[in-house]
């Protein structure tokens, strides 16, 4: 065996000789000589939808001369929720993350600021929702950006058939293909009516009053059309006022033609409920119909997404978005912010909306218009609608308002679904006023 | 003897030698170095999280500052804290009381099973426990299901109104318990048969020569000679029941309106999916001294019985 003894001289002549190469070249690249990058992304739902991602972002790497190495992780079992947790608590991990609705805020003082490439993006996409900035920007920082991929509506998507058989409605013509909605009919009221009908008619609406976040949403857009607020933005418990009162009187007159089970419903019952072909509207975005398409299409060539009924206070509809963080351990934020621009880029997001089947959502105004939306099928155009291209409605997030670190213990113990269940099963107005707020007080602690 | 400790006249390198080898010779550091891997693994995987679980429970909801007992004090406040205590309890009492009566009537019926077919029915019944949790209750969720439940269908095919198995309170607690039941039992029975098959023969035939009936055979022969194991087994179990987290989780999430929620998925509810951590870690350390309680009792018995003897 040979071996080589490195005594301090030649080492000294070594080093030097490396150092005055590396001053002389300093533009010369080698492979990946802009370091490494780590991403964490969520795990899409829709088979081969990481596929457009993970294109986007080799190309990026190709260009820019990082070593990146993707993770896709599942939302399901909470890992997700889970790797982030970890990764906060243990100040390592990856670059880039995938954070979910209430995550940005929840991590704010470990994100980096993103405003220098929020700005940009806006300028050249549109500007956002309210709602996109509400959980994305905190005191003027952006906490991350929204991202296309997990981004999403939940609006109805109703049975074409069923509606006009039970309830005498032609949704298509209320929300026709390339033209803006002719929904003023389409208010709360009629909503009722409607659900009433399909239930006697055997086919009731699905709308969960669970504890998860379909059941969540649904509530939190109702409650928004009601003006009925549980915490304002000051974080002022204000649960007892009318506007609440009447949402769960509404939603006791609702819950009599809903399945009498939906208290118990998870994220999953809706997507079964409607595919099974039991039911005629559910609250979703277009999974259930992408399931459908798969195994009922006789289910899925009857269905339409749309917006939402009208309430006193104006018509809502749940948006979820998610968004793209950097960690401030991160040690390649240039890069990390480079490839997020990069992929926040109108064609990077038609990409991922196309290989999505239209199921992700640009949060940008500009976005909202891709041809895949009014093209796909069966029937054809039947997500026309529901990228909301005609701001014909608000979109929202259940418990706005509030402070963040309120509003996210709203949602995520599902105060406004427990609330509706206990009136609508019984329980005086007043108990379940003052058990919210018992509730809401306890979320209000630092 | 190897375990006296031989001296050491520091200096001479053969005589340190000597010593150290003398030292590892010794049964005691022999067996410290064999329970060490164990240690560190206790260390690492439960000493550890456990501190550093009480250490989360001291700070406040945004982990910033000391609140000594300021979580704890908090839920004690709180309605829906009180309903988890009441349903923790109620989950594993009940669930620890039927699989200690399934399992001894079940390793009954086994140990009277000739012994050539025992193996087969012994296999079969710890197939509930062998498969993980989890998956089995994935299966129960299906049949449960609140639209398409199989054991529904079963009960309108024989004229029977459905059951909202995990959609009306009392009903979603019968079905968690019902599930940990079905999973726990073959761990008591397995117990039992073993403690069952240690009885010496004799005993039984004494007591039939003394005239005693079956139930005098189970009441003054059999239960006094299985006491000790199924104090531990009831010991043990009520430890794993009360910590249990991937039936509830599966089957109900906590729901209807939390009326399902045990410590484990509470503390999850709270701390990962609300965001706060401290309260969290503060909810999953109650089960300590409910569990610490009832460990003394059971313990101080068993140790009891052990000097009487």
């Amino acid at each position: 065996m040979v071996s080589m003894k490195v005594n301090r001289r030649r080492f000294v002549a070594g080093t030097a000789a490396a150092s005055a190469a590396f001053v002389a070249a300093p533009f010369v690249r080698s492979a990946n000589a802009a370091g490494k990058l780590s991403v964490g992304f969520w795990d899409h739902w829709v088979p081969g939808a990481n596929k457009a991602t993970e294109a986007l972002v080799k190309e990026w790497a190709e260009k820019n001369k990082v070593e990146v190495s993707m993770d896709f992780i599942t939302s399901q079992g909470n890992k997700l929720l889970l790797t982030t947790a970890a990764e906060s608590q243990a100040k390592s991990g990856h670059d880039v993350l995938a954070f979910s609705t209430w995550l940005p805020a929840r991590y704010s003082e470990q994100l980096v600021a993103m405003n220098d490439v929020m700005e940009p993006l806006i300028k050249e996409n549109g500007k956002v929702n309210d709602t996109v900035e509400y959980l994305g920007k905190l005191n003027g920082k952006w906490l991350a950006v929204p991202a296309t991929v997990g981004s999403q509506i939940k609006g109805p998507c109703s049975r074409i058939d069923l509606l006009k058989k039970h309830a005498g409605i032609d949704i298509q013509a209320m929300y026709p293909v390339g033209q803006a909605p002719k929904a003023d009919a389409w208010n709360l009221d009629n909503f009722v009516k409607a659900a009433e009908a399909c239930q006697k008619g055997g086919n009731p609406f699905g709308i969960g009053l669970g504890t998860t976040s379909d059941s969540v949403d649904s509530a939190g857009a109702l409650f928004h059309a009601f003006g009925a607020q549980l915490v304002n933005a000051k974080g002022d418990i204000v649960v007892k006022n009318d506007q609440v009162r009447q949402v769960l009187d509404y939603y006791k007159k609702l819950m009599q033609f809903l399945p009498a089970d939906v208290p118990s419903w998870d994220d999953a019952s809706n997507n079964k409920f409607l595919v099974s072909g039991q039911g005629s509207l559910i609250m979703n975005p277009p999974s259930a119909w992408a399931v459908a398409k798969r195994d009922a299409p006789q289910v899925a060539e009857q269905l339409w997404t749309h917006g939402f009924p009208m309430g006193p206070k104006g018509r809502y509809a749940p948006f979820l978005p998610f968004f793209w963080g950097i960690w401030n351990f991160s040690k390649n934020q240039s890069a990390a912010k480079s490839l997020i621009t990069y992929l926040s880029q109108a064609s990077s997001a038609e990409k991922m909306t196309n290989a999505s089947q239209g199921y992700d959502l640009p949060a940008f105004e500009k976005l909202t218009t891709f041809k895949v939306w009014a093209e796909e099928s069966p029937p054809k155009g039947t997500l026309y609608h529901y990228p909301n291209p005609h701001n014909h409605q608000t979109l929202s997030i259940a418990a706005a308002p509030a402070p963040h670190k309120i509003a996210e213990q709203i949602y995520t113990q599902a105060i406004m679904t427990q609330m509706v269940v206990r009136y609508a099963k019984g329980e005086a107005m007043d108990k379940t006023l003052d058990w919210a707020a018992k509730e809401l007080e306890g979320f209000t602690r630092n | 003897m190897a375990d006296i400790a031989a001296r050491n006249p520091a200096g001479h390198p053969t005589q340190q030698r000597s010593s150290l080898h003398k030292l590892m010779q010794r049964k005691s550091t022999i067996a410290f170095l064999m329970a060490l891997p164990l240690i560190l693994l206790i260390t690492i995987l439960v000493a550890y999280p456990a501190g550093y679980a009480v250490y989360l429970a001291t700070l406040n909801k945004g982990m910033t500052r000391f609140v000594g007992f300021g979580n704890f004090e908090f839920l004690f406040g709180r309605d829906t804290f009180w309903l988890v205590v009441y349903q923790s309890c109620l989950f594993a009492i009940t669930a620890v009381i039927f699989k200690a009566i399934i399992g001894f009537v079940v390793a009954h019926f086994v140990h009277n099973i000739p012994a050539k077919g025992q193996r087969k029915w012994r296999g079969m019944l710890l197939v509930p426990w062998v498969i993980p949790p989890a998956m089995s209750t994935l299966a129960w969720l299906w049949l449960f299901d609140p639209s398409y439940s199989a054991l529904n269908w079963v009960l309108e095919g024989v004229g029977l109104s459905g059951i909202p198995w995990t959609g009306e309170a009392g009903w979603a607690r019968f079905s968690v318990i019902l599930v940990n039941v079905w999973i726990g039992s073959p761990f008591f029975m397995i117990m039992y048969l073993a403690a069952l098959k240690s009885v010496p023969e004799q005993l039984y035939e004494a007591a039939s020569i003394d005239g005693a009936t079956w139930w005098q055979r189970i009441w003054y022969v059999t239960l006094p000679m299985m006491r000790n194991i199924i104090a531990i087994t009831a010991l043990f179990s009520l430890i794993v029941t009360f910590a249990n987290f991937d039936i509830v989780r599966v089957l109900t999430a906590g729901g209807p309106l939390n009326s399902t929620h045990i410590f484990g998925t509470w503390a999850f509810r709270v701390g990962i999916e609300g965001g706060d951590i401290p309260l969290g870690a503060a909810v999953s350390l109650f089960m300590v001294p409910i569990l610490a309680v009832a460990a003394t009792f059971i313990l101080r018995d068993i140790t009891k019985r052990g000097s009487e003897v």
